[in-house]
């Protein structure tokens, strides 16, 4: 019976309604084909939602995932554009490699600078965003410009799976694995859980924060390079107020901002409700400015759940210590 | 002033030259000199009036913004509460209502949307940066859902003196001058009341002044209530300035107002500011942006540059304490006891 208490649960017969009720309203989004292309559709999404759960479980939060994916994106896809010969595992390793960079340099000013978590990626979000401006020169790289196998890696068929979706899955897996089954993922719960406490066991808490943000850099990196390819064009404005939808599925799913929880398979369904919603507005004939809305109304309701929840659990905990 | 210090021992002028405000106001005046190195038009007196209008909006939210801040809250929903207000406004303009009337409902739109903040944030205990996060969204987004990729241009055209009008016979902004008496009365709140006195106490321990009696929830709730309230004020005149409502107005203003705070010395992780430091930062950051409009660095640049600003005006304020630390130390010996008035670093 416990499992039915729990966040996961809940979500997950959200979902099932949710999917009825936009079939009530147009049949056709009840078909494998459209549920293939919603996980398409989202599979960035899960990736970047999972680079800002690391973050968030430390008690922080990353604002600039979106101008990390415009610049790296943006930088790889004017590599394509001028170097056509680069074989395309050298822009993703590239790729991966900016990012990395990018999410190191917020690593150390909210490790080694001190700087809070939001105004350090307040500011950087703005600066990333500049240079892939100053990058690109306020230019677009459209899709004729970019090679083909670079245009069709995201969408490489393995079985009737687009490559896209199998790398997502792939990043879902390791994540999972090292969160949950490493010594330092578990270290990372233990910095968000009580940071006090993470220091009298010996958690060197400057690694673990340098680390989260560097990880999700890299993360952001790789999506960046999927992006771009996927939507084939790279503008200044790319991927522009996504770093909300990634912090908006990390709290549907459960994962406190004040750091310490929040579950992979939680978060996973997170991301997936914000995808599915994405996706119905169209259908249902809703007009796609309503998205941010949606977005914010859901993130408040979610973080009220989240905090009303952990009162209530740690008034439960104090009453079972009376006893 | 900034300058207060300075009579008295000789020692003190030491200690005068490593304050932050100190150093902020010489790097004010850097500016203007390279202002007016790069162009010859930069200071005359018509001009640089002219030029506050590109920042007195953004400067009357960072007044109360230094509150939100004093306290360890934050707020990043103001630019969308901007959004917010000149929609209402706009909307309420089509239907005829005329100037009067606007200017309720752009502060009235301001004050719900702070109350709304501050009421999730200190009823139900929620942090103010997960709140203000999903209202940043909320917001914007009902900016977006009214008004879609359309515009509201009809406005009154007695509208447009609350953003472009000037003093009787003087080319003083009116703009201006509102910032200058808003200013007056947050520095007297914040260093000449109790209620000041009692936001730093909740900046450095909300637990030991809750204890002491401080009613810090409802003290945090007016600080959200004042942020909206100057948001919607800042909403009327940039309206009223450009003539027109986008959904996307005053887009990215949130970390220019947290940058001018921060930098002014306000620590972000509360109990320490004040005003002085954070008017010479509205000033230099505004006659920044100016300068570099100068020299044609586009928008986007600029933002590198504010953003860059921020993570140096934290980094650096830690580095200059320290070495202040150091002078200090020996001081302390000679002066029998050094006061650290909240009013420093």
């Amino acid at each position: 019976m416990n499992f039915i208490k729990r966040r996961e649960f809940t979500l997950f017969i959200l979902i099932i309604i949710l999917i009825l009720l936009i079939t009530l309203r147009a049949p056709r989004f009840f078909t494998f084909s459209n549920f293939k292309d919603i996980l398409d559709d989202t599979a960035i999404l899960f990736m970047v939602t999972f680079a800002q759960m690391l973050v968030i479980l430390t008690a922080g939060i990353d604002l600039s995932v979106a101008s990390n994916i415009a610049f790296s994106g943006m930088s790889v896809a004017l590599l394509n554009q001028h170097h056509p010969e680069v074989p395309i595992f050298v822009i993703l390793l590239l790729s991966i490699m900016i990012g990395f960079i990018f999410g190191s340099f917020n690593g150390l000013l909210v490790a080694y600078g001190n700087i809070p978590p939001i105004i350090t990626t307040l500011g950087t979000m703005s600066i990333y965003r500049g240079l892939v401006f100053v990058l690109s020169k306020g230019t677009w790289v459209s899709a004729h410009e970019m090679t083909d196998s670079f245009r069709y890696f995201p969408r490489v068929n393995i079985l009737g799976i687009s490559l896209l979706l199998i790398i997502s899955f792939m990043v879902i897996i390791i994540f999972y694995i090292f969160l949950y089954y490493t010594r330092t993922g578990r270290e990372i719960y233990g910095v968000g859980g009580n940071i006090t406490a993470a220091q009298y066991v010996g958690i060197n808490l400057k690694k673990i924060k340098y680390l989260v943000f560097a990880l999700c850099g890299g993360i952001c990196g790789l999506s960046g390079f999927l992006w771009v390819a996927r939507y084939a064009s790279a503008q200044s404005d790319s991927a522009i107020g996504f770093e909300l939808q990634t912090v908006a599925a990390c709290v549907i799913g459960g994962a406190s901002i004040t750091g310490g929880s929040g579950s992979v398979p939680g978060v996973f369904l997170g991301a997936l409700f914000l995808g599915i919603i994405k996706n119905a507005l169209p259908v249902i004939q809703v007009s796609p400015f309503w998205q941010m809305f949606i977005q914010g109304f859901i993130i408040i309701v979610a973080v009220i759940i989240n905090t009303l929840m952990s009162q209530r659990s740690q008034q439960l905990i104090m009453k079972k210590r009376e006893l | 002033m900034v300058n207060k210090n300075k009579r008295g021992i000789k020692l003190n002028i030491a200690e005068w030259l490593i304050r932050w405000e100190t150093i902020l106001f010489f790097i004010f005046i850097l500016v203007i000199v390279i202002n007016s190195r790069l162009s010859p038009y930069f200071l005359n007196y018509v001009n640089i009036m002219n030029t506050t209008f590109n920042f007195t909006e953004k400067a009357i939210i960072a007044l109360p913004m230094i509150f939100v801040i004093i306290c360890g809250d934050i707020d990043i929903s103001v630019a969308s509460i901007i959004a917010l207000s000149s929609v209402f406004m706009g909307l309420a303009s089509t239907f005829g209502v005329q100037t009067g009337g606007l200017i309720l409902i752009g502060c009235g739109t301001g004050i719900l949307a702070g109350l709304f903040n501050g009421i999730i944030i200190t009823r139900l205990k929620v942090p103010a940066i997960a709140v203000t996060i999903g209202s940043m969204s909320l917001f914007r987004g009902i900016a977006y859902v009214i008004l879609g990729d359309k515009a509201f241009t009809k406005y009154p055209s007695s509208f447009a003196f609350w953003g472009q009008g000037y003093l009787h016979n003087t080319r003083i902004p009116f703009q201006l001058l509102l910032f200058v008496i808003l200013a007056l009365i947050f520095g007297l709140i914040l260093h000449k009341t109790t209620l000041g006195r009692k936001l730093y106490a909740i900046g450095n321990n909300p637990t030991a002044a809750r204890f002491s009696g401080i009613p810090v929830h409802n003290i945090r709730l007016l600080n959200f209530i004042l942020v909206g309230f100057c948001s919607g004020i800042a909403s009327l005149l940039l309206t009223s300035r450009i003539g027109s409502t986008r959904p996307n107005i005053a887009d990215g203003w949130e970390l220019e107002i947290i940058t001018t705070v921060v930098l002014g010395g306000v620590a972000i992780s509360g109990g320490k500011g004040n005003l002085w430091g954070v008017i010479i930062s509205i000033f230099l950051l505004g006659f920044l942006r100016f300068g570099m409009g100068l020299v044609n660095v586009p928008g986007k640049v600029m933002n590198i540059v504010s953003g860059f600003l921020l993570i140096i005006a934290i980094l650096l304020p830690e580095f200059i304490r320290n070495i202040r630390g150091k002078i200090l130390l020996g001081k302390e010996t000679i002066k029998g006891g050094y006061k650290d008035e909240t009013s420093s670093l």
